[in-house]
């Protein structure tokens, strides 16, 4: 199988400081690939740099397109980037207020993706919209209502359902469940996983929690201080860590 | 006609390096070889700490090999799993590598009923087919209708097992690795489990698993491999 992301001894500084410093992976299509490391690891930074958030200082990062044409990110034009992040790619923030508009509706915070891929019929929209706050188990009847108006479980599941609704190619997930209480965890854990399994997502998520990245990713990587530590399979990072530091990590977790 | 073989094992050690305890080196198998071939049941036998389920991890690429090789048979050719890639690695656990342990790993929310009919999903199967099958599996081994849409979070020890068998041996694999699947069974259920193995080998598959229950493994085993823990080094 082809890959759909390609990246190749990507390295950012922040001047002296390293962000992250020559990371090496593929994606392939449907997969979800997690990197885990404590804060501060890079993992932000890295995905940042992947998603063409913020310019590498050096390595490359290449993207083959619906149309089957590989795409240099780095020698993309700011406006051949705003298209890729329209047509062809979704981003989950952390704090879902990042990544939702506050002072429009639920419905259209979903909808609004839609109209810029040059949906116009209203009650199409609004159907569409009405349908995926249903997906992501928010209460259709609060469809005109304000996220502000919602809890964070909430706010965070509107966000999914803004993100997906373009049926992206390609999601970055900046710790989507940090910071939500343990069962909206679980609920949105589980929202993510079935809907990376129906829609056939590939997604790169960044966390720092293992029992996550086992539930969610079949390859992961781990960083620390910038570098990957170790890269693999999760299930053998996980049971039979070889770096020390990915010794620490998963010696560190607590088991109920 | 002598059975195809299915998976071979050649030179194969394991060794753990705690870097957490002073770089303890915990030296588990050393140069062991092994040939498994289809419609054979060979159980792993010896005592606690002999590296039955440590084998069986580095079998499944749970755990890596510190040194020698993991031959399997996948789509007629043959690949070793100490040097496969990640992506590898998964798709011969999708098509022609199964693996049983002793615990159910429960999916907040998910119902018994979806949790055995997904590798069956991922296989490649619709999803109303792949329930229909679930539903049958559940049936056979009698857990009963009305735990299916339940999560088998709150099952008891013998409930959630049961579902871990039917989803382990729902997708019909080449090669199935089996880690205790029975212990909190009882007699019957034990049986039905003997069967369905007796049912896979005649399909074809061949099987290497631990059964410290005797009646078991003389049920189900067609050789024995014993194994003997290794001195401390």
């Amino acid at each position: 199988m082809s890959a759909l992301l390609q990246v190749r001894n990507l390295s950012l500084h922040y001047g002296p400081r390293v962000g992250c410093q020559d990371v090496s992976f593929d994606l392939h299509p449907g997969e979800l690939l997690c990197i885990v490391g404590e804060s501060g690891s890079g993992k932000s930074t890295l995905l940042n740099a992947v998603a063409a958030q913020l310019t590498p200082t050096a390595g490359s990062v290449r993207y083959r397109q619906r149309d089957g044409e590989w795409l240099e990110l780095g020698t993309l034009s700011e406006a051949d980037r705003r298209r890729l992040a329209r047509e062809e790619w979704g981003f989950v923030t952390q704090n879902p207020r990042d990544g939702l508009r506050l002072n429009v509706s639920a419905g259209a915070n979903v909808a609004e993706r839609l109209m810029a891929l040059g949906m116009r019929h209203y009650s199409q929209l609004r159907a569409t919209a009405r349908h995926w706050l249903e997906r992501v188990e928010i209460d259709p009847t609060r469809i005109d209502d304000a996220p502000t108006s919602f809890s964070g479980g909430m706010q965070q599941r509107l966000q999914i359902a803004r993100t997906l609704v373009t049926q992206p190619r390609l999601v970055f997930m900046d710790e989507p469940t940090a910071g939500l209480d343990v069962s909206v965890q679980a609920r949105i854990l589980d929202l993510l996983r079935r809907l990376v399994n129906e829609l056939g997502l590939a997604a790169v998520m960044v966390t720092h929690d293992l029992a996550v990245a086992r539930l969610l990713a079949a390859r992961t990587i781990v960083m620390q201080g910038g570098r990957v530590v170790e890269t693999g399979l999760t299930d053998q990072i996980l049971d039979d860590p070889q770096h020390p530091y990915t010794q620490l990590l998963v010696s560190s977790v607590l088991t109920t | 006609m002598t059975a195809a073989l299915m998976l071979e094992l050649r030179d194969l050690s394991k060794s753990f390096e705690l870097h957490q305890q002073h770089g303890a080196r915990l030296n588990v198998l050393r140069g062991l070889d092994l040939r498994l071939h289809a419609g054979e049941c060979v159980v792993l036998s010896g005592p606690s700490g002999a590296g039955k389920s440590t084998l069986l991890r580095v079998i499944y690429a749970n755990y890596r090999p510190s040194l020698g090789a993991v031959h399997v048979r996948h789509q007629d050719r043959w690949l070793d799993l100490a040097k496969a890639t990640p992506h590898e690695v998964l798709d011969v656990r999708r098509q022609t590598l199964g693996y049983v342990s002793q615990f159910l790993r429960v999916i907040p929310r998910v119902p018994a009923l979806d949790i055995v009919a997904e590798p069956l999903v991922e296989h490649g199967v619709d999803v109303q087919q792949a329930r229909r099958r679930a539903a049958y599996m559940l049936s056979r081994l009698n857990v009963p209708e009305r735990l299916w849409q339940l999560p088998p979070g709150t099952f008891s020890g013998g409930e959630q097992q049961r579902v871990n068998i039917a989803r382990g041996l729902i997708v019909p694999r080449p090669i199935l690795l089996l880690d205790e699947p029975t212990a909190s069974l009882d007699a019957d259920n034990r049986a039905i489990v003997a069967e369905l193995l007796a049912e896979a080998r005649s399909a074809g598959s061949a099987v290497l698993g631990i059964f410290h229950d005797e009646d078991m493994r003389d049920r189900v085993a067609t050789r024995l491999f014993p194994m003997q823990a290794l001195e401390a080094a």
